[in-house]
């Protein structure tokens, strides 16, 4: 399935919830869609007999230098296609509900996500730091960031 | 090794009790040289690996590198050990470890750092966050082994290097005079 | 009169495994709350080994980043490399020469074999066995002679450029490998005789940890564990990339011969046998490599067009992709990468319930977990 007919079913099925399929470069095409309808996309994606998007390839947070987004990479195995899926949030504040019900793949990655971004995913049945230690200041893959002096008195 | 005489066969008789003299197997020399080479020829490691020159350090204790032709094999437990070889990346997040394994070694211990991460960050020094610019912002080091990651060449280089450290060492307080 | 076991009150425990152990093939902190020696819950946690490649990919150009992906995962470099040298291939559209992409399959099959001889090794180690792995790194150490004469180096080899290649073959670097291929056959035998079907083995593999087709799919495992679970998908046959396509293997998947199909048992055989599907490739590769030359032209200056490319290999520990983002200029905007060991740690706490304490070593080894992969 093309990820062309995967935008018009969504856009058939939620209307305005799915904004608009990025394919001119992006390899594979991301259907863009709003953050607030994402838990029901997701399901229907995953249960749809037609589409069977049962694995979670890839989640990851990026910072677009004005906004924020999660890029969703999905896989059928029954289908065998692939199709991308992106939301933006705005830089302050971002949040989108988790998928961890839907992919149980998804929680580490978004706990790394939380943990590098500061992107937080309520309803996810584990958001901690990840990677860096506990008491780290700030999340480092943000283009803004500055790395710090000193931890714990080591250099950094 | 068909020349090894056949299992339940008598052992050789022992050679007879050597008269005193330079056949007879005495040695002299004063305290420091005899600890010095007990300790120096069973430098048991502690099995720290955290990344790339861990493998190569399981390498070099294996097969065709023998680490334990020198005495040296590895043991699992700090309590155990007297030389840690800190081969690999320490991160922040490591480092508070990294001390309490070395404050758990009993005396006297010795540290290798092996390879570049240890040494001094290694190819994270310039744009990693959250890389220790070296173990030795954390524990006191005896001997550096480049390398990224090193051979196992230069890691036995790095013990025998240690070992002419110890050789030199003076332990009881007559002699540190 | 004695009180049952039942009645006694006990507490539970909270043991650390922590991160420097014997066992957790790197620095992996496992938080253990037991009941006497069963698990009640067993929480990972990872980050020991977080080096920030992310952020350095942001910050160094496009080929600059090669030699960390080598450290990405130190035991199987060439298929990193070659990973993320097709990856930017993607990227930027660049075609590579037939020569460049046999010579990456050549070596990235070899360095398969080598990552699973390192798994078979450990884990037999872990499970109590210390010979198999003087036996296995045996058989490595002859990849690595194959490897230096190559490149120069035993286990970060940096050896793809994005484009191809960074050198050609040795002289008498097809021959050698062929003799490797011949020794090293038959010793695949050898090792089913040694360890894999003994018996205490088999009793502390069989049955533990079993992971079901479905529950595989959910939770993101790839390679040797989804298809430990009787899954038959290889990115190299239902992807496939490179050469792939010209050259005839077989996808090995679990059977549960001896056990539950999905227990650790089962991901332990698919790396065996996938040795032996390995040095088939090869063979085939071998035989068919062309000439001609091993690298593309790419600028000196490399700047990918905008856009975004997702692209996943078969390394041995799972899938290896990279989420590449490029804003025009010679730093990439976002490289995001997502490792097998990774996603495999989401079904680590789930699985582990009921298990005890030493059948956390056998989960931790079968999955062939790597922490590097893991923290990035």
């Amino acid at each position: 399935m093309e990820p062309q007919t995967v935008f018009e079913t969504l856009k058939g099925k939620f209307g305005d919830a799915a904004t608009e399929l990025q394919s001119e470069g992006f390899r594979p095409a991301f259907v863009v869609v709003s953050p607030e309808k994402l838990p029901e996309i997701a399901l229907f994606l995953r249960d749809d007999p037609a589409m069977k998007f049962d694995s979670l390839m890839c989640l990851s947070g990026v910072d677009y230098k004005d906004r924020f987004a999660v890029a969703y990479h999905l896989y059928s195995m029954t289908h065998r296609h692939a199709v991308g899926l992106k939301v933006f949030l705005p830089r302050e504040n971002p949040s989108v509900a988790s998928v961890d019900g839907v992919w149980p793949a998804a929680n580490f990655m978004e706990r790394e996500t939380f943990d590098l971004y500061g992107i937080d995913f309520p309803g996810s049945k584990d958001l901690r730091r990840i990677l860096l230690p506990d008491d780290w200041d700030g999340h480092p893959l943000r283009k803004d960031y500055k790395y710090p002096d000193f931890y714990h008195g080591i250099k950094v | 090794m068909s020349d090894e005489p056949a299992r339940g066969a008598a052992a050789p008789p022992h050679a007879p009790a050597a008269p005193i003299g330079p056949e007879a197997h005495v040695m002299v020399g004063n305290a420091d040289m005899f600890v010095n080479w007990a300790r120096k020829s069973s430098l048991w490691y502690l099995l720290f690996a955290t990344a790339c020159c861990g493998i190569e350090l399981m390498q070099t204790g294996a097969s065709r590198y023998d680490l334990d032709r020198f005495g040296a094999v590895f043991r699992a437990s700090p309590r155990q050990s007297d030389l840690m070889i800190v081969a690999g990346t320490i991160t922040h997040k490591m480092a508070e470890r990294l001390k309490r394994l070395y404050e758990q070694m009993p005396e006297p211990k010795f540290v290798i750092s092996m390879g570049s991460c240890a040494n001094t960050g290694g190819p994270f020094y310039k744009d990693s966050y959250c890389v220790v610019k070296g173990v030795d912002l954390l524990v006191p080091v005896d001997v550096y082994i480049p390398g990224c990651p090193p051979r196992p060449e230069a890691l036995i280089d790095g013990i025998l290097q240690l070992q002419k450290i110890i050789e030199k060492k003076k332990n009881f307080a007559a002699n540190k005079a | 009169m004695t009180r049952p076991a039942e009645a006694l009150p006990t507490q539970e425990m909270l043991i650390n495994m922590g991160p420097q152990h014997p066992s957790t093939h790197g620095v992996l902190r496992v938080l253990l709350r037991t009941d006497g020696e069963v698990v009640v819950n067993a929480r990972p946690d990872v980050g020991y080994l977080h080096r920030a490649l992310e952020k350095i990919g942001e910050r160094v150009t496009y080929a600059q980043f090669m030699p960390f992906t080598d450290r990405l995962d130190y035991l199987a470099s060439m298929n990193c490399n070659c990973a993320y040298a097709w990856a930017v291939e993607k990227l930027a559209g660049i075609e590579v020469p037939e020569r460049a992409e046999y010579i990456r399959v050549i070596v990235s099959e070899l360095n398969r074999i080598s990552s699973h001889l390192i798994a078979f090794g450990s884990f037999t180690a872990d499970m109590g066995a210390f010979t198999p792995f003087l036996y296995s790194i045996r058989e490595r150490e002859r990849v690595n002679d194959l490897f230096e004469d190559l490149c120069g180096n035993r286990l970060t080899y940096n050896f793809a450029r994005i484009g191809g290649v960074s050198a050609d073959l040795p002289p008498g670097f097809l021959e050698k490998t062929k003799e490797f291929l011949d020794y090293f056959e038959p010793k695949i035998d050898e090792y089913n005789k040694l360890i894999s079907y003994n018996k205490i083995f088999v009793h502390r593999l069989a049955k533990v940890a079993v992971i079901t087709a479905e529950d595989a799919i959910a939770y993101g495992l790839t390679g040797p564990n989804l298809r430990g679970s009787g899954v038959r998908f290889d990115l190299r046959r239902d992807e496939p990339y490179s050469v792939y396509p010209k050259l005839d293997f077989d996808v090995c998947v679990g059977s549960g011969e001896r056990g539950a199909l999905g227990d650790c048992f089962d991901r332990y055989m698919v790396r065996i046998n996938e040795m032996r599907e390995s040095v088939k490739i090869l063979r085939q590769a071998i035989a068919q490599i062309p000439e001609g030359p091993v690298a593309a032209k790419v600028p000196r200056v490399f700047k990918p067009p905008v856009g975004e490319a997702y692209f996943r290999s078969e390394c041995p520990r799972g899938e290896t992709g990279f989420y590449l983002i490029s804003d025009g200029t010679g730093n990439p905007s976002r490289l995001k990468i997502r490792t097998g060991s990774f996603v495999t740690m989401n079904i680590f706490e789930k699985v582990t319930v009921g298990l005890m304490i030493a059948d956390i070593v056998a989960v931790i080894g079968s999955f062939d977990i790597i922490l590097p992969e893991i923290d990035r």
